[in-house]
Protein backbone atom coordinates (compact mmCIF):
# COMPACT_ATOMS: atom_id res chain seq x y z
CA UNK A 1 0.00 0.00 0.00
CA UNK A 2 1.60 3.34 -0.91
CA UNK A 3 1.78 6.53 1.57
CA UNK A 4 -0.20 9.31 0.76
CA UNK A 5 2.14 12.05 -0.09
CA UNK A 6 3.27 14.61 2.31
CA UNK A 7 5.34 17.38 1.83
CA UNK A 8 7.26 19.38 4.48
CA UNK A 9 6.89 19.48 8.06
CA UNK A 10 4.10 20.92 10.02
CA UNK A 11 5.04 21.01 13.61
CA UNK A 12 8.09 21.08 15.04
CA UNK A 13 9.31 20.98 18.56
CA UNK A 14 12.51 20.90 19.68
CA UNK A 15 14.35 20.78 23.78
CA UNK A 16 11.02 21.78 24.65
CA UNK A 17 11.11 23.02 27.97
CA UNK A 18 8.55 24.43 30.53
CA UNK A 19 8.33 24.56 34.29
CA UNK A 20 5.85 25.87 36.54
CA UNK A 21 7.38 26.83 39.72
CA UNK A 22 9.92 24.16 41.36
CA UNK A 23 7.81 21.77 39.02
CA UNK A 24 9.46 20.57 35.33
CA UNK A 25 6.52 19.49 33.61
CA UNK A 26 8.87 19.46 30.17
CA UNK A 27 11.92 18.23 30.43
CA UNK A 28 13.19 18.86 26.71
CA UNK A 29 11.06 17.68 24.19
CA UNK A 30 11.26 16.58 20.85
CA UNK A 31 8.24 16.20 18.24
CA UNK A 32 8.07 16.27 14.63
CA UNK A 33 4.58 16.08 13.00
CA UNK A 34 4.72 15.98 9.26
CA UNK A 35 2.09 18.27 6.84
CA UNK A 36 -1.11 16.25 7.49
CA UNK A 37 0.07 13.62 9.51
CA UNK A 38 -1.87 12.92 12.71
CA UNK A 39 -0.09 11.98 16.09
CA UNK A 40 -1.39 10.38 19.11
CA UNK A 41 -0.29 11.77 22.41
CA UNK A 42 -0.76 9.64 25.03
CA UNK A 43 0.33 9.02 28.75
CA UNK A 44 -0.01 9.06 32.49
CA UNK A 45 -2.57 11.93 34.18
CA UNK A 46 0.13 14.85 34.74
CA UNK A 47 2.85 13.57 32.69
CA UNK A 48 2.52 16.99 30.53
CA UNK A 49 0.62 16.20 27.85
CA UNK A 50 -1.87 19.27 28.21
CA UNK A 51 1.31 21.50 28.57
CA UNK A 52 2.74 20.26 25.60
CA UNK A 53 -0.08 20.94 23.45
CA UNK A 54 -0.41 24.23 24.87
CA UNK A 55 2.85 25.48 24.34
CA UNK A 56 2.42 24.42 20.44
CA UNK A 57 -0.02 27.21 20.30
CA UNK A 58 1.79 29.51 22.75
CA UNK A 59 -1.09 29.17 25.40
CA UNK A 60 1.69 28.37 27.59
CA UNK A 61 4.72 30.28 26.49
CA UNK A 62 7.78 27.79 27.12
CA UNK A 63 10.66 28.42 29.06
CA UNK A 64 13.40 27.02 26.45
CA UNK A 65 13.28 25.54 23.00
CA UNK A 66 11.80 26.39 20.00
CA UNK A 67 8.84 25.72 18.18
CA UNK A 68 7.69 26.27 14.56
CA UNK A 69 4.15 25.53 12.87
CA UNK A 70 3.80 25.70 9.25
CA UNK A 71 6.24 28.54 8.51
CA UNK A 72 5.93 30.64 11.70
CA UNK A 73 8.32 29.54 14.28
CA UNK A 74 9.43 31.06 18.02
CA UNK A 75 12.73 29.85 20.14
CA UNK A 76 12.92 30.32 23.67
CA UNK A 77 15.03 30.84 26.72
CA UNK A 78 18.01 32.61 27.59
CA UNK A 79 19.17 35.48 25.30
CA UNK A 80 15.68 35.35 23.26
CA UNK A 81 12.81 38.00 23.59
CA UNK A 82 9.21 37.09 24.86
CA UNK A 83 6.92 37.37 21.20
CA UNK A 84 4.38 40.71 21.87
CA UNK A 85 0.99 39.87 22.35
CA UNK A 86 0.12 40.51 18.83
CA UNK A 87 2.34 38.00 17.37
CA UNK A 88 1.42 35.50 19.96
CA UNK A 89 -1.91 36.28 18.34
CA UNK A 90 -0.89 35.89 14.74
CA UNK A 91 1.02 32.57 15.89
CA UNK A 92 -2.43 31.00 17.86
CA UNK A 93 -4.73 32.01 14.77
CA UNK A 94 -3.07 29.29 12.38
CA UNK A 95 -3.28 26.78 15.15
CA UNK A 96 -6.95 25.39 15.86
CA UNK A 97 -7.45 24.16 19.71
CA UNK A 98 -10.32 22.13 20.84
CA UNK A 99 -10.68 21.76 24.47
CA UNK A 100 -11.57 19.07 26.60
CA UNK A 101 -14.83 21.28 28.78
CA UNK A 102 -15.55 22.83 25.01
CA UNK A 103 -15.02 26.54 26.18
CA UNK A 104 -18.00 27.58 23.93
CA UNK A 105 -19.02 31.04 24.21
CA UNK A 106 -22.10 30.98 26.14
CA UNK A 107 -23.43 34.52 25.04
CA UNK A 108 -23.17 33.72 21.65
CA UNK A 109 -25.34 31.48 19.53
CA UNK A 110 -23.58 28.47 17.56
CA UNK A 111 -23.50 30.43 14.43
CA UNK A 112 -21.93 33.21 15.95
CA UNK A 113 -19.27 31.18 18.01
CA UNK A 114 -18.33 29.99 14.61
CA UNK A 115 -18.30 33.15 13.08
CA UNK A 116 -16.57 34.98 15.77
CA UNK A 117 -12.77 33.79 14.98
CA UNK A 118 -12.72 35.29 11.33
CA UNK A 119 -15.17 38.61 12.43
CA UNK A 120 -12.92 39.83 14.84
CA UNK A 121 -9.43 38.15 13.93
CA UNK A 122 -9.26 38.10 10.03
CA UNK A 123 -11.91 41.02 9.87
CA UNK A 124 -14.04 38.94 7.03
CA UNK A 125 -17.12 40.83 5.96
CA UNK A 126 -20.20 39.38 8.16
CA UNK A 127 -21.64 37.37 4.87
CA UNK A 128 -18.42 35.81 4.52
CA UNK A 129 -18.05 34.85 7.48
CA UNK A 130 -21.64 33.54 7.75
CA UNK A 131 -21.25 31.14 4.89
CA UNK A 132 -18.17 29.89 6.04
CA UNK A 133 -19.97 29.29 9.77
CA UNK A 134 -23.30 27.80 7.52
CA UNK A 135 -21.19 25.21 5.54
CA UNK A 136 -18.84 24.23 8.59
CA UNK A 137 -21.69 23.37 10.87
CA UNK A 138 -22.96 21.78 8.26
CA UNK A 139 -19.74 19.44 7.87
CA UNK A 140 -19.92 19.25 11.50
CA UNK A 141 -23.62 18.26 10.83
CA UNK A 142 -25.18 20.43 13.15
CA UNK A 143 -26.64 22.89 10.20
CA UNK A 144 -30.33 23.02 12.19
CA UNK A 145 -28.90 24.12 15.25
CA UNK A 146 -26.96 27.27 13.97
CA UNK A 147 -29.80 29.44 16.03
CA UNK A 148 -29.27 27.72 19.32
CA UNK A 149 -27.63 28.88 22.12
CA UNK A 150 -24.58 26.48 23.11
CA UNK A 151 -26.08 25.53 26.56
CA UNK A 152 -29.30 23.90 24.76
CA UNK A 153 -26.64 21.51 23.13
CA UNK A 154 -25.51 17.93 24.30
CA UNK A 155 -21.59 17.74 24.80
CA UNK A 156 -21.39 15.74 21.94
CA UNK A 157 -22.80 18.41 19.73
CA UNK A 158 -21.10 21.25 21.89
CA UNK A 159 -17.83 19.52 20.92
CA UNK A 160 -18.39 19.16 17.27
CA UNK A 161 -19.32 23.11 17.03
CA UNK A 162 -16.05 23.82 19.20
CA UNK A 163 -14.33 22.09 16.07
CA UNK A 164 -16.17 24.31 13.66
CA UNK A 165 -15.10 27.16 15.66
CA UNK A 166 -11.60 26.21 15.50
CA UNK A 167 -11.61 25.29 11.67
CA UNK A 168 -13.06 28.68 11.13
CA UNK A 169 -9.80 30.20 11.00
CA UNK A 170 -8.44 27.75 8.55
CA UNK A 171 -5.26 26.77 10.70
CA UNK A 172 -2.76 24.90 9.22
CA UNK A 173 -2.65 22.46 11.53
CA UNK A 174 -5.81 21.18 14.93
CA UNK A 175 -4.44 20.14 18.39
CA UNK A 176 -7.38 18.37 20.68
CA UNK A 177 -6.86 18.21 24.50
CA UNK A 178 -9.04 14.56 25.11
CA UNK A 179 -11.81 15.95 23.67
CA UNK A 180 -13.67 13.09 24.14
CA UNK A 181 -13.47 12.61 28.04
CA UNK A 182 -15.85 14.81 29.77
CA UNK A 183 -18.65 13.24 27.05
CA UNK A 184 -21.22 10.34 27.67
CA UNK A 185 -19.58 7.21 26.42
CA UNK A 186 -22.51 7.52 23.65
CA UNK A 187 -21.74 10.72 22.40
CA UNK A 188 -18.01 10.11 22.19
CA UNK A 189 -18.59 8.09 18.59
CA UNK A 190 -19.92 11.77 16.75
CA UNK A 191 -17.38 13.82 18.03
CA UNK A 192 -14.32 10.67 16.84
CA UNK A 193 -16.17 10.81 13.46
CA UNK A 194 -15.74 14.10 12.44
CA UNK A 195 -11.89 13.79 14.13
CA UNK A 196 -11.26 10.87 11.83
CA UNK A 197 -13.25 12.96 8.96
CA UNK A 198 -10.55 15.43 9.51
CA UNK A 199 -7.46 12.99 9.05
CA UNK A 200 -8.70 11.69 6.22
CA UNK A 201 -8.96 15.10 4.44
CA UNK A 202 -5.18 15.52 5.20
CA UNK A 203 -5.51 17.77 8.26
CA UNK A 204 -2.46 17.96 10.49
CA UNK A 205 -3.18 16.99 14.22
CA UNK A 206 -2.02 16.30 17.36
CA UNK A 207 -4.56 14.54 19.71
CA UNK A 208 -4.11 14.06 23.43
CA UNK A 209 -6.60 11.03 24.13
CA UNK A 210 -7.05 7.87 26.19
CA UNK A 211 -8.96 6.46 23.46
CA UNK A 212 -6.21 3.97 22.39
CA UNK A 213 -8.20 2.25 20.01
CA UNK A 214 -9.22 5.29 18.15
CA UNK A 215 -5.70 6.54 18.42
CA UNK A 216 -4.27 3.13 16.48
CA UNK A 217 -6.72 3.45 13.99
CA UNK A 218 -6.23 6.88 12.98
CA UNK A 219 -3.14 8.09 14.03
CA UNK A 220 -0.16 7.58 11.78
CA UNK A 221 2.24 7.92 15.14
CA UNK A 222 1.67 7.92 18.52
CA UNK A 223 4.15 9.12 21.60
CA UNK A 224 4.21 7.90 24.92
CA UNK A 225 4.90 10.71 27.92
CA UNK A 226 5.53 10.11 30.98
CA UNK A 227 7.00 12.61 33.72
CA UNK A 228 8.15 15.20 31.31
CA UNK A 229 10.12 12.98 28.76
CA UNK A 230 8.92 10.87 25.47
CA UNK A 231 9.60 7.72 26.42
CA UNK A 232 8.23 5.85 23.51
CA UNK A 233 7.37 6.69 19.74
CA UNK A 234 7.02 5.16 16.60
CA UNK A 235 3.73 3.92 14.09
CA UNK A 236 0.32 4.06 15.57
CA UNK A 237 -0.12 0.24 15.53
CA UNK A 238 3.68 -0.83 16.82
CA UNK A 239 3.59 1.31 19.56
CA UNK A 240 -0.03 0.38 20.62
CA UNK A 241 0.25 -3.54 19.76
CA UNK A 242 4.40 -3.79 20.81
CA UNK A 243 5.39 -1.29 22.88
CA UNK A 244 9.08 -1.48 24.01
CA UNK A 245 9.64 0.05 26.96
CA UNK A 246 8.13 -1.58 30.66
CA UNK A 247 5.85 1.76 31.17
CA UNK A 248 4.69 1.84 27.86
CA UNK A 249 3.74 -1.70 28.44
CA UNK A 250 2.37 -0.45 32.19
CA UNK A 251 -0.04 2.16 30.61
CA UNK A 252 -1.33 0.53 27.98
CA UNK A 253 -2.63 -2.58 30.30
CA UNK A 254 -4.38 -0.73 31.50
CA UNK A 255 -6.55 0.25 28.67
CA UNK A 256 -6.74 -3.59 26.70
CA UNK A 257 -8.53 -4.44 29.99
CA UNK A 258 -11.07 -1.69 29.82
CA UNK A 259 -11.54 -2.16 26.24
CA UNK A 260 -12.27 -5.95 26.67
CA UNK A 261 -14.72 -5.50 30.21
CA UNK B 1 -49.24 67.89 69.50
CA UNK B 2 -47.67 68.90 65.92
CA UNK B 3 -50.12 70.59 63.08
CA UNK B 4 -48.86 69.43 60.04
CA UNK B 5 -49.63 71.35 56.69
CA UNK B 6 -48.36 69.86 53.61
CA UNK B 7 -50.30 72.92 51.81
CA UNK B 8 -47.34 75.15 52.14
CA UNK B 9 -45.25 72.83 50.03
CA UNK B 10 -47.09 73.85 47.20
CA UNK B 11 -45.77 77.24 47.05
CA UNK B 12 -42.19 75.74 46.85
CA UNK B 13 -43.35 73.47 44.00
CA UNK B 14 -40.16 74.54 41.74
CA UNK B 15 -37.50 74.76 43.90
CA UNK B 16 -38.09 70.81 44.19
CA UNK B 17 -38.26 70.30 40.39
CA UNK B 18 -34.88 72.65 40.46
CA UNK B 19 -33.76 69.89 42.75
CA UNK B 20 -34.42 67.02 41.70
CA UNK B 21 -33.29 68.09 38.12
CA UNK B 22 -30.24 68.74 39.44
CA UNK B 23 -30.46 65.52 41.99
CA UNK B 24 -30.69 63.44 38.66
CA UNK B 25 -28.57 65.10 36.25
CA UNK B 26 -25.87 64.80 38.91
CA UNK B 27 -26.65 61.49 39.43
CA UNK B 28 -26.37 60.71 35.51
CA UNK B 29 -23.20 62.35 35.24
CA UNK B 30 -21.36 60.78 38.27
CA UNK B 31 -22.66 57.01 37.40
CA UNK B 32 -21.21 57.54 34.06
CA UNK B 33 -17.94 58.97 35.17
CA UNK B 34 -17.44 56.81 37.79
CA UNK B 35 -18.41 53.48 35.90
CA UNK B 36 -15.39 54.98 33.69
CA UNK B 37 -13.11 55.62 36.55
CA UNK B 38 -14.33 51.78 37.63
CA UNK B 39 -14.11 50.04 34.70
CA UNK B 40 -10.84 51.64 33.83
CA UNK B 41 -9.78 51.15 37.47
CA UNK B 42 -10.99 47.04 37.30
CA UNK B 43 -8.53 46.49 34.55
CA UNK B 44 -5.84 48.10 36.06
CA UNK B 45 -6.26 45.80 39.04
CA UNK B 46 -6.00 42.58 37.23
CA UNK B 47 -2.81 44.45 34.81
CA UNK B 48 0.44 41.81 34.46
CA UNK B 49 2.48 45.08 35.69
CA UNK B 50 2.27 45.14 39.52
CA UNK B 51 2.98 48.58 39.48
CA UNK B 52 -0.26 49.42 37.75
CA UNK B 53 -2.25 47.11 40.13
CA UNK B 54 -0.71 48.82 43.12
CA UNK B 55 -1.75 52.58 41.63
CA UNK B 56 -5.26 51.42 41.42
CA UNK B 57 -5.68 49.32 44.72
CA UNK B 58 -4.08 52.63 46.31
CA UNK B 59 -7.03 54.54 44.79
CA UNK B 60 -9.28 51.76 45.12
CA UNK B 61 -8.53 51.64 49.37
CA UNK B 62 -8.24 55.65 49.31
CA UNK B 63 -11.40 56.54 48.75
CA UNK B 64 -13.59 53.28 50.44
CA UNK B 65 -11.60 53.93 53.68
CA UNK B 66 -12.40 57.75 54.00
CA UNK B 67 -15.61 59.29 54.29
CA UNK B 68 -17.32 60.97 51.15
CA UNK B 69 -18.36 63.95 53.19
CA UNK B 70 -14.58 64.68 54.30
CA UNK B 71 -13.70 63.90 50.49
CA UNK B 72 -16.19 66.82 49.86
CA UNK B 73 -14.72 68.68 52.00
CA UNK B 74 -11.09 68.07 50.94
CA UNK B 75 -11.54 68.23 46.98
CA UNK B 76 -13.13 71.56 47.56
CA UNK B 77 -10.93 73.21 49.65
CA UNK B 78 -7.80 72.04 49.94
CA UNK B 79 -6.69 71.05 46.42
CA UNK B 80 -6.60 74.44 45.05
CA UNK B 81 -4.64 75.35 47.70
CA UNK B 82 -2.32 72.64 46.99
CA UNK B 83 -2.33 72.70 43.25
CA UNK B 84 -3.47 76.51 42.84
CA UNK B 85 -6.28 75.40 40.77
CA UNK B 86 -9.38 77.06 41.82
CA UNK B 87 -12.78 74.77 40.94
CA UNK B 88 -16.28 75.31 41.29
CA UNK B 89 -18.58 73.56 43.75
CA UNK B 90 -19.94 71.66 40.97
CA UNK B 91 -16.64 70.52 39.50
CA UNK B 92 -15.61 69.13 42.80
CA UNK B 93 -18.90 67.59 43.68
CA UNK B 94 -18.66 65.48 40.59
CA UNK B 95 -14.99 64.48 40.65
CA UNK B 96 -15.42 63.65 43.81
CA UNK B 97 -18.40 61.45 43.82
CA UNK B 98 -17.26 60.14 40.58
CA UNK B 99 -14.22 58.87 41.86
CA UNK B 100 -15.62 57.77 45.36
CA UNK B 101 -18.23 55.66 43.50
CA UNK B 102 -15.78 54.43 40.99
CA UNK B 103 -13.61 52.94 43.73
CA UNK B 104 -16.79 50.92 44.50
CA UNK B 105 -17.64 49.92 40.51
CA UNK B 106 -13.97 48.85 40.62
CA UNK B 107 -13.90 46.17 42.82
CA UNK B 108 -17.60 44.95 41.31
CA UNK B 109 -16.13 44.88 37.74
CA UNK B 110 -12.58 43.52 38.86
CA UNK B 111 -15.19 40.62 40.48
CA UNK B 112 -17.46 40.05 37.74
CA UNK B 113 -14.31 39.76 35.11
CA UNK B 114 -12.61 37.38 37.54
CA UNK B 115 -15.92 35.23 37.72
CA UNK B 116 -15.83 34.40 34.22
CA UNK B 117 -14.13 30.91 33.49
CA UNK B 118 -10.46 30.98 32.52
CA UNK B 119 -11.66 28.60 29.56
CA UNK B 120 -13.04 31.29 27.99
CA UNK B 121 -10.20 33.77 27.54
CA UNK B 122 -8.32 31.04 26.74
CA UNK B 123 -10.49 29.62 23.75
CA UNK B 124 -10.72 33.32 22.92
CA UNK B 125 -6.35 33.62 22.66
CA UNK B 126 -6.62 29.84 20.64
CA UNK B 127 -8.42 31.34 18.30
CA UNK B 128 -5.77 34.15 17.84
CA UNK B 129 -7.57 36.77 19.34
CA UNK B 130 -4.77 39.57 21.12
CA UNK B 131 -6.01 39.77 25.47
CA UNK B 132 -7.94 43.03 24.16
CA UNK B 133 -10.01 41.47 22.12
CA UNK B 134 -10.41 38.48 24.16
CA UNK B 135 -11.66 41.06 27.13
CA UNK B 136 -13.97 43.28 24.97
CA UNK B 137 -15.73 40.08 22.90
CA UNK B 138 -15.89 37.41 25.11
CA UNK B 139 -15.53 38.42 28.60
CA UNK B 140 -17.00 41.38 29.28
CA UNK B 141 -20.27 40.83 27.72
CA UNK B 142 -20.12 37.74 29.83
CA UNK B 143 -19.14 39.35 33.11
CA UNK B 144 -21.57 42.24 32.46
CA UNK B 145 -24.56 40.72 32.46
CA UNK B 146 -22.92 39.16 36.71
CA UNK B 147 -21.99 42.73 37.08
CA UNK B 148 -25.13 44.96 36.58
CA UNK B 149 -27.60 44.02 39.81
CA UNK B 150 -24.85 44.99 42.19
CA UNK B 151 -23.50 47.65 39.62
CA UNK B 152 -26.73 49.11 40.08
CA UNK B 153 -27.41 48.99 43.74
CA UNK B 154 -24.28 51.05 43.90
CA UNK B 155 -26.06 53.45 41.72
CA UNK B 156 -28.71 53.61 43.86
CA UNK B 157 -26.01 54.49 46.88
CA UNK B 158 -24.39 57.11 44.43
CA UNK B 159 -28.14 58.63 44.57
CA UNK B 160 -28.58 58.77 47.25
CA UNK B 161 -24.85 60.35 48.31
CA UNK B 162 -25.65 63.22 46.07
CA UNK B 163 -27.42 64.96 48.61
CA UNK B 164 -23.50 65.62 50.82
CA UNK B 165 -23.32 68.25 47.61
CA UNK B 166 -25.93 70.50 49.61
CA UNK B 167 -22.78 70.82 52.11
CA UNK B 168 -20.48 73.06 49.07
CA UNK B 169 -24.27 74.72 48.15
CA UNK B 170 -24.71 73.01 45.19
CA UNK B 171 -28.49 73.66 44.77
CA UNK B 172 -29.50 69.33 44.59
CA UNK B 173 -32.68 68.21 45.98
CA UNK B 174 -31.78 68.62 49.38
CA UNK B 175 -29.93 71.81 49.60
CA UNK B 176 -33.26 73.69 47.63
CA UNK B 177 -34.93 71.87 50.63
CA UNK B 178 -33.01 73.36 53.20
CA UNK B 179 -33.29 77.01 51.61
CA UNK B 180 -37.32 76.15 51.79
CA UNK B 181 -37.27 75.18 55.55
CA UNK B 182 -35.83 78.28 56.23
CA UNK B 183 -38.31 80.20 54.39
CA UNK B 184 -41.29 78.31 55.99
CA UNK B 185 -40.21 77.84 59.16
CA UNK B 186 -41.92 74.42 58.00
CA UNK B 187 -38.98 71.93 58.16
CA UNK B 188 -40.88 68.75 59.24
CA UNK B 189 -43.14 69.08 56.16
CA UNK B 190 -40.36 70.01 53.74
CA UNK B 191 -37.53 66.92 54.91
CA UNK B 192 -40.32 64.42 54.84
CA UNK B 193 -41.29 65.70 51.25
CA UNK B 194 -37.89 65.54 50.35
CA UNK B 195 -37.60 62.10 52.14
CA UNK B 196 -40.57 60.79 49.93
CA UNK B 197 -38.94 62.15 46.67
CA UNK B 198 -35.76 60.49 47.39
CA UNK B 199 -37.90 57.33 47.36
CA UNK B 200 -40.22 57.79 44.90
CA UNK B 201 -36.91 57.45 42.41
CA UNK B 202 -35.15 54.90 43.82
CA UNK B 203 -37.82 51.97 45.42
CA UNK B 204 -38.70 51.36 41.62
CA UNK B 205 -35.03 51.18 41.18
CA UNK B 206 -34.33 48.57 43.32
CA UNK B 207 -37.11 46.49 42.07
CA UNK B 208 -35.90 46.04 38.71
CA UNK B 209 -32.81 45.12 40.39
CA UNK B 210 -34.07 42.43 42.31
CA UNK B 211 -35.60 41.00 39.28
CA UNK B 212 -32.46 41.39 37.64
CA UNK B 213 -30.88 39.14 40.18
CA UNK B 214 -33.59 37.31 40.55
CA UNK B 215 -33.36 36.26 36.62
CA UNK B 216 -29.64 36.02 37.26
CA UNK B 217 -29.75 33.15 39.91
CA UNK B 218 -32.54 31.37 37.93
CA UNK B 219 -30.50 31.54 34.63
CA UNK B 220 -26.92 30.05 36.60
N1 LIG C 1 -0.74 26.46 35.07
C1 LIG C 1 -0.14 25.55 35.88
N2 LIG C 1 0.41 25.91 37.04
C2 LIG C 1 1.01 25.02 37.85
N3 LIG C 1 1.13 23.72 37.57
C3 LIG C 1 0.60 23.27 36.42
C4 LIG C 1 -0.07 24.16 35.51
N4 LIG C 1 -0.50 23.45 34.45
C5 LIG C 1 -0.11 22.17 34.69
N5 LIG C 1 0.55 22.05 35.86
C6 LIG C 1 1.11 20.82 36.42
O1 LIG C 1 1.95 20.26 35.44
C7 LIG C 1 1.84 18.85 35.45
C8 LIG C 1 1.49 18.36 34.06
O2 LIG C 1 0.20 18.80 33.76
P1 LIG C 1 -0.53 18.50 32.38
O3 LIG C 1 -1.88 19.11 32.48
O4 LIG C 1 0.33 18.91 31.26
O5 LIG C 1 -0.63 16.91 32.43
P2 LIG C 1 -1.46 15.94 31.52
O6 LIG C 1 -0.51 14.94 31.00
O7 LIG C 1 -2.26 16.69 30.53
O8 LIG C 1 -2.43 15.24 32.56
P3 LIG C 1 -3.97 14.82 32.43
O9 LIG C 1 -3.99 13.50 31.73
O10 LIG C 1 -4.43 14.71 33.84
O11 LIG C 1 -4.68 15.90 31.67
C9 LIG C 1 0.82 18.50 36.50
O12 LIG C 1 1.50 18.12 37.67
C10 LIG C 1 0.07 19.77 36.71
O13 LIG C 1 -0.39 19.87 38.03
MG1 LIG D 1 -4.32 17.09 30.26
Amino acid sequence: MAEPVKTGTSIEVRGLRKRFGSLEVLKGIDLTVEAGGVVALIGPSGSGKSTLLRCINLLVVPDGGAVSVGTDSFAFGPGTRLPGTKALARFRAGAGMVFQHFNLFPHMSVLANVMEGPLTVQRLPKAEARALAQALLDKVGLADKAEQYPAKLSGGQKQRVAIARALAMRPAVMLFDEVTSALDPELVGEVLAVMKQLAAEGMTMVIVTHEIAFAREVADRVVFMRDGVVVEEGPAKAVIDAPREASTKAFLSHFHRRDEA
Amino acid sequence: MYQWDFSILWSYRWLFVYGLELTVAFTLAIVALGLLAGLVAGLLKLSRFAPLRWLAAAYVEIFRCTPLLVQLVWFYYALPILTGIEISAVAASIMTLSLYGGSFYAEIIRGGIVSIDSGQSEAAAALGMTPAQGMRRIILPQALKRMLPPLMNQSIIQFKNTSLVSVLAVPDLLYQGQVAAHDSYRPLEIYTAIAIAYFIVLFPLTLIVRRGEKRLAASD
